[in-house]
């Protein structure tokens, strides 16, 4: 598959350089790379943050920090990962890939995709500014309830327009993907032969464009309340507190699955690659992600059954949620069967890949059990939900994540990452991260409630057990920093398909991609053969 | 690839998908009176009827209802705020008064307001007030202690199994708002 089907590229690498190469690119490869290296900086603020909280509740009492700023860490530590780690990692590898899977020349509005990553450094400034401010950085977790949330300090205002500006950064770039997929796809390029992980960014896209607005009026709800007089939230004006709740989660929970279908995109192109087989139920895989995404919409209250509401909403709230677990299922055994008797081989994207699949169902589970409503009583507000979506945001979109960037990095930077090293960042991170967030499962269960910096001495053992985790988990992420820098300083040079297994238009390419690629498209009778696999 | 057609194609589908955008930032804003209504027909949050005399048919007087009276003020403001009747036995159907008292407890002015409540909620929906001081502002003077009245009936298709219900005020130091 090394034969270059494109033209020559005779203006090959022809830009701007230094700084100002960066900040006026409107090369999707090299706002990718922004995207990537803005998340893998956000990815260790954040998790710097979570080393802060796991410091204090390595024992019981209150040591190293006070309990304002250990609820200002849980706060910021979410915002960070979730808006600035996971979600630009994912628009990163979009900007990166999703052209090139599609036989385009660029994306379909290069100059927005500019704006919409250079909006991003402003937002977190700002957010990451609150830190330093009169009352503290916000601390009324990352749901941001009103009324609490009214009493953050001058930092409010500030945590707002952040959102703002992440929610119309997001928003551009999901505009730039659903038009860059929609229009821009090679002659030859038909919807059901793209590649999964150009599927499931479409409809993560559409995802986006519904639900990141109804943030944005959340957000200016508690804005004017606090500061213009509105009672959207404030039960003395009629308002009511929890709508706030109806309102976030209603954006919130299709915001978990924005979080998560692109990690599903990436395993349906890795586990092929690595199994020698094409991917197992290609159109069954397709609509699995749409229902998740249908169904995202309809089971919002699952995350505030304790606030009170009927038993016909409690019934339903709980049986929508538990049917997600059927489109879910369908994608996990389609990985199965497409592994089963293939010619397996367990490189590095492989062994994320594999282990994604165990643990990212082990969290499913734990989120069906939390969504039996009487069952959920118990659980709410405890631990056991913090194991639980760490479990599918960490060895889920994170192991995605990290998973995607070594199987494309040779793609990226024509060389090759070092396997051993690889297989050292592996093992260190899965052992070290269930290490971390299992115990959570049993202080959860036996009552140890979230977000609080100290807690009832019987949960001390599993709070060490966890905290060394936690240690261990991030100091290996520093092995990938070095993996990655090494490997685009000295790697062995890479081959054009990279991976044996591999097919694609992205592997027809040379390694490192050109600049510029697919500028007149790719012969369709190419895009039959490599066909998604 | 990139002719013409392209670029007006991709700008259209660019304005459509602006459009869903700012649709859905309205629909955040419209969930706000969707979510009223939802509150009203189902009587969620206990939210009790509109100020009106519908359900004033005459007394039912083959039942008998207990009605619970409770205040609350809103963090620990200066208020004392009691109900002037702790429970009353009323028929179905028939039109009941009684009051509320409110005592500003500071030597200036303060501007409360009250927000109402049924428990248990399913009850919520057949307790009409036709007259009421929620919602609106109330006006105290330095010491002032003032009579609030209330007026009510409880609609007569009210579920037999419910024998109790609670009305709770409570009471918002609005002052500052104004």
């Amino acid at each position: 598959m090394s034969t270059a089907a494109p033209a020559e590229h005779d203006h090959h690498e022809e830009h701007a350089t230094g700084l100002t190469r960066w900040l006026t690119t409107t090369n999707h490869k090299d706002i990718g790379t922004l995207y990537l290296w803005f998340s893998f900086i956000m990815f260790f603020v954040g998790g710097f943050m979570a080393l802060i909280i796991r410091a204090e509740l390595f024992q019981p009492g209150l040591q190293i920090v006070d309990p304002q700023f250990f609820n200002s860490m849980t706060t910021m530590h979410a915002l960070i990962m979730i808006f600035g780690a996971v979600m630009p990692a994912f628009v990163g590898l979009a900007n990166w890939m999703i052209p090139m899977m599609l036989g385009a020349p660029d994306m379909a509005l290069p100059r927005m995709n500019n704006w919409s990553f250079w909006i991003l450094p402003f937002a977190f400034a700002m957010l990451l500014g609150t830190l330093f401010m009169d009352g503290g950085a916000p601390a009324a977790g990352w749901t941001m309830y009103a009324p609490l949330v009214l009493q953050t300090g001058d930092a409010f205002p500030f945590m707002i327009f952040s959102i703002h500006l992440m929610g119309i950064s997001s928003v551009m770039g999901a505009i730039n993907i659903v038009a860059t997929i929609l229009n821009m796809r090679a002659p030859g390029m038909t919807l059901l032969r793209m590649p999964l992980f150009v599927w499931t960014w479409l409809i993560t896209a559409y995802l986006l464009i519904a639900v990141m607005p109804v943030l944005a009026g959340a957000v200016t709800m508690l804005l004017t309340d606090k500061f213009f007089g509105t009672s959207f939230f404030n039960a003395a004006g009629g308002g009511d507190p929890v709508m706030f709740q109806h309102i976030f989660w209603f954006f919130g929970h299709p915001e978990v699955y924005i979080l998560i279908l692109p990690a599903f995109g990436i395993m349906s192109q890795i586990i092929p690659t690595f199994a020698r087989k094409p991917l197992f139920g290609y159109a069954s895989m397709v609509y699995a992600s749409a229902s998740i995404a249908f169904l995202s919409f309809i089971v919002w209250a699952h995350h505030m059954f304790t606030v009170g509401m009927p038993l016909a909403g409690q019934l339903f709230f709980m049986f929508a949620t538990m049917l997600i677990a059927v489109p879910t299922g369908v994608k996990v055994f389609n990985w199965v069967a497409t592994m089963w008797r293939g010619a397996m081989t367990f490189e590095t994207p492989m062994l994320f890949a594999i282990s994604f699949v165990i643990l990212f169902t082990i969290g499913g589970f734990s989120g069906l059990m939390l969504a039996i409503t009487p069952a959920d009583f118990q659980y709410h507000d405890s631990y056991f939900v913090v194991a639980h979506f760490h479990y599918v945001l960490v060895p889920g979109a994170i192991f995605a994540i990290i998973a995607g960037v070594y199987y494309w990095l040779p793609k990226w930077t024509g060389r090759m990452y070092s396997e051993p090293l690889g297989k050292l960042h592996f093992w260190t991170s899965m052992i070290f991260m269930n290490i971390t967030f299992f115990p959570m499962h049993f202080v959860g269960l036996a009552g140890m409630p979230r977000r609080i910096p100290d807690y009832a001495v019987q949960f001390a053992d599993f709070n060490m057990i966890a905290s060394i985790g936690a240690f261990g988990f991030g100091f290996s992420q520093l092995i990938f920093l070095y993996i990655v820098l090494r490997a685009i300083r000295t790697g062995e040079p890479a081959t054009a398909q990279v991976w044996e297994g591999a097919h694609g238009l992205e592997w027809t390419l040379p390694s490192p991609a050109p600049y510029h690629t697919f500028d007149t498209p790719p012969d369709p009778q190419l895009i039959v053969k490599e066909g998604h696999s | 690839m990139s002719g013409p057609d392209k670029k007006t194609e991709t700008h259209r589908l660019v304005a459509k998908l602006l459009v869903v955008v700012l649709a859905m930032f309205g629909f955040g804003y419209a969930l706000v009176p969707l979510y009223e209504i939802i509150c009203e027909v189902t009587g969620l949050n206990g939210k009790t009827g509109q100020v009106s005399l519908a359900g004033v048919t005459g007394p039912d007087t083959s039942r008998v209802i207990t009605v619970r009276f409770t205040a609350t003020v809103n963090s620990a403001a200066p208020w004392d705020f009691q109900p002037n009747d702790r429970v009353m036995e009323v028929h179905p159907g028939g039109l009941y008064e009684t009051s509320y008292q409110a005592k500003n407890r500071t030597g200036h002015l303060l501007v409360g307001q009250a927000a109402p409540s049924v428990v248990p909620r399913e009850a919520s929906l057949y307790f009409n007030k036709t007259e009421c001081f929620c919602f609106t502002r109330q006006e105290f003077g330095p010491d002032e202690v003032r009579d609030m009245p209330v007026q009510f009936v409880i609609d007569r298709n009210i579920p037999a199994h419910i024998e109790t219900l609670v009305l709770s005020y409570t009471f918002f130091d609005i002052t500052e708002k104004g």
